[in-house]
């Protein structure tokens, strides 16, 4: 009994909980012969998709300031990068660098104001952080209608104004990382260059945290009160996590968005935040506390979760059923994490 | 009087007139936005004044359910999604058994209480789990009641559920229709007594309506000053003091949020009766957003809210409504951007109001540290 629940303590309810429902879900699969090769290539591809976006989470929580749910703000970032790539009608390699070499700047200023005014409202920055994000989201909706951009690939073809809602990326950067050395192997189709990519960002962001300067970053994190007393600049380090925070989040839409072949505006990003921050506390993060090794858990564990549920639940009952479930789950997640006494209060 | 008792006194008055001119700023602010829109839509005045009174009518019950909490200092309760939930499972239910006119409609708010006083309660429990965080927490809490509404009624109905009127499945036999029409109840409210006014043919005013939104305030003015309201007052100022002074507070702020729900379950059957149809799954969702909003650009803050800036809040808010795609069009040339900027005013103001709050509380917490 002392055994077991040393387990539960160590694993987590959430990482148990959906773990289980996972393997269910999977012998369900087997049972109903689905095939399996096709559900782990769309496994992978949508770690790899997903995953920058969570990862996001981490220097946000490492610097003490929470779950960062105003990741739409880094998003728009992205998905200005994205755009102007396009309109100087950039494909590939060079459309997705300029995307990111655009995006990367755009999101640091954004992410640096906006860490600037999380830190004059310390211990509110979740919910402030949630309307900041619905606003930037919206706002940026009139952006979008009035923004100068001529390309035929972006704008209507005829009547209306502004950009489309849904821009395809077919001619310019559609799955530029997804079929990068992409091979397949017993009928599973391996997007090696999405999965090298992010390999790559969370190796970064862990380098990082080895560094001196994430070092202190940590430090200010874990405790606002010490950190003072060592002599860190609690508000600068915060600053810098919400500016890492933010510029991956920027990285991340763009991976994600050419890996799904369209850039969704307008309201798309509304809720982007939701799935990110679930899946970093199924991985068995906290509001205080967050490793690469939970993003990379939580990010399979909840894509997973989502692929296989879907042809299951599509023979099992009806369609739209696996989008409720999504809904469940994740804000089941979060809210479990917030009631929490060990998720603790942020001041 | 010693120099720092001086100072003091000057600090709490630059922070009470700080708050003070926040408190007047945003609905002047919105008083002229409304007006410059006003004066670009080219609407006439009456067809503009009908329609922000209908708006007033229908959506104000919603607006001030949202008050208790903020008194209990819960700050804005979001979970009111739970109880529009259960109205609109009232409503179900009486669409079910083809219960019609105003005795349908009473048995709908008879259906609904107790529906609501379990979610209320149930969001008391969360909310009382994530002190500091009350806000995020019940707007979780909404999105999670959403999906677990959603899996009733799309799984549940029709096979464990079982339903009797026909039409109201998917020919699948499983699962709620998108829309369910409420023709039986509909303005069985509004029709009760509607004035027309001779000199303004247009114009149509729903007095019951009106009057129960009245009757809504005074009781609520009433309560306030009830033992129960007392205290939610003072575990409002400080859940410690008021945790020494014997109050329960766990259970105070149960109350309160059982009560917000309850008002919101009613404030939802108001809504629908005029609306007429539900729409099953979509009804709900923006709810809590649209009611902040409009409690927030009355110039209510999270620890501060009168039922007068709810009224105030709702008919701005409204008024920003109908009056923002035709000013878009006239101005812009485009009736989406007022579309847009609409929502991007109710997700802005709540922004703002939220930031400013976090700002004053916690240099009202630092002053009191060095003090």
């Amino acid at each position: 009994m002392e055994d077991l629940k040393n387990f539960i303590d160590k694993v987590g309810y959430p990482r148990l909980i959906i773990g289980g429902f996972l393997l269910i879900l999977c012998i369900l699969a087997a049972v109903l012969a689905i095939p399996i090769p096709g559900l782990l290539g769309d496994i992978l591809t949508r770690v790899g998709m997903n995953g920058i976006l969570v990862l996001a989470m981490v220097p946000a929580i490492q610097a003490g300031a929470g779950l960062n749910f105003a990741l739409p703000l880094g998003i728009v970032c992205g998905l200005i990068g994205a755009l102007i790539s396009i309109e100087f009608k950039l494909g590939g390699f060079t459309g997705f660098i300029t995307a990111l070499l655009v995006a990367i700047p755009l999101s640091a200023i954004a992410g640096y104001f906006y860490g600037q005014m999380l830190n004059r409202i310390k211990g509110q920055e979740m919910t402030v952080g949630t309307y900041v994000g619905f606003s930037v989201v919206s706002g940026m909706c009139i952006f979008w209608l009035l923004a100068p951009f001529r390309s035929p690939e972006l704008i209507w073809a005829y009547g209306g104004t502004g950009l489309r809602v849904t821009v395809s990326l077919e001619s310019t950067i559609d799955k530029v990382l997804n079929n990068f050395l992409s091979f397949s192997i017993a009928g599973v189709r391996v997007p090696t260059g999405l999965l090298a990519f992010f390999a790559l960002c969370c190796f970064a962001v862990w380098l990082f945290g080895k560094t001196k300067s994430g070092a202190i970053m940590n430090a200010a994190g874990a405790n606002e009160k010490f950190a003072i007393a060592t002599g860190i600049n609690v508000n600068q380090q915060r600053i810098l996590g919400i500016v890492l925070s933010t510029v991956l989040a920027a990285i991340g839409i763009i991976v994600y968005s050419q890996s799904f072949g369209f850039l969704q505006l307008y309201n798309a990003p509304l809720y982007s935040a939701f799935p990110a921050v679930a899946a970093v506390l199924i991985g068995g993060a906290s509001i205080k506390k967050a490793t690469i090794s939970h993003v990379i858990i939580g990010t399979f564990l909840f894509q997973a979760l989502l692929v296989v549920s879907l042809p299951v639940i599509n023979i099992l009952a009806d369609g739209s059923m696996s989008e409720v479930i999504r809904i469940i789950i994740s804000n089941g997640i979060i809210l479990y994490a917030l009631t929490r006494k060990t998720g603790g209060d942020l001041t | 009087m010693d120099s720092n008792a001086v100072l003091q006194k000057i600090k709490d008055r630059n922070q009470s007139f700080g708050e003070w001119a926040f408190k007047l700023i945003v609905p002047i602010v919105f008083i002229g936005l409304c007006g410059i829109g006003y004066h670009f839509s080219e609407l006439p005045f009456i067809f503009v004044l009908n329609e922000v009174i209908i708006r007033l009518a229908r959506n104000s019950f919603l607006v001030i359910s949202l008050i208790i909490p903020v008194i209990a200092g819960m700050g804005l309760n979001f979970g009111i999604v739970l109880g529009a939930m259960a109205g609109q499972i009232a409503l179900i239910f009486i669409a079910n058994y083809s219960l019609e006119g105003l005795g349908g409609l009473l048995i709908a708010v008879l259906v609904s209480t107790p529906v609501a006083i379990v979610f209320g309660y149930l969001v008391g429990l969360v909310l009382n789990k994530a002190k500091g965080k009350e806000m995020i927490t019940s707007m979780i809490l909404g999105f999670f009641a959403n999906g677990l509404y959603q899996l009733v009624f799309l799984l549940f109905a029709g096979t464990i559920i079982p339903f009797k009127k026909e039409g109201l499945l998917l020919s699948t036999g499983v699962g709620l229709r998108n829309s369910v029409d409420l023709a039986g109840v509909r303005y069985a409210l509004d029709d009760i007594y509607k004035y027309r006014p001779d000199a303004f043919p247009m114009l149509t005013i729903p007095v019951v309506t009106l009057l129960v939104v009245a009757l809504l305030c005074v009781t609520l003015t009433f309560f306030t000053k009830t033992k129960l309201g007392q205290e939610m007052r003072a575990v409002g100022q400080n859940m410690h003091i008021a945790q020494v002074a014997g109050i329960n507070v766990d259970r105070t702020r149960i109350m309160a949020v059982i009560i917000s729900t309850v008002l919101a379950a009613w404030g939802q059957i108001i809504f629908l009766q005029n609306i007429g149809t539900l729409n099953t799954y979509g009804s709900h969702e923006q709810v809590g957003l649209f009611a902040v909003a409009s409690l927030l650009i009355g110039g209510a803050s999270v620890s501060k809210a009168t039922y007068k800036q709810a009224l105030l809040g709702t008919f701005l808010f409204h008024m920003l409504f109908i009056i923002s795609p035709m000013a878009g069009q006239n101005i812009m040339n485009d009736s989406q951007i007022g579309e847009f900027f609409r929502v991007f005013v109710a997700y802005g103001v709540i922004g703002l109001a939220l930031l400013l709050h976090a700002w004053q509380s916690k240099g009202k917490k630092q002053s009191l540290k060095s003090s």
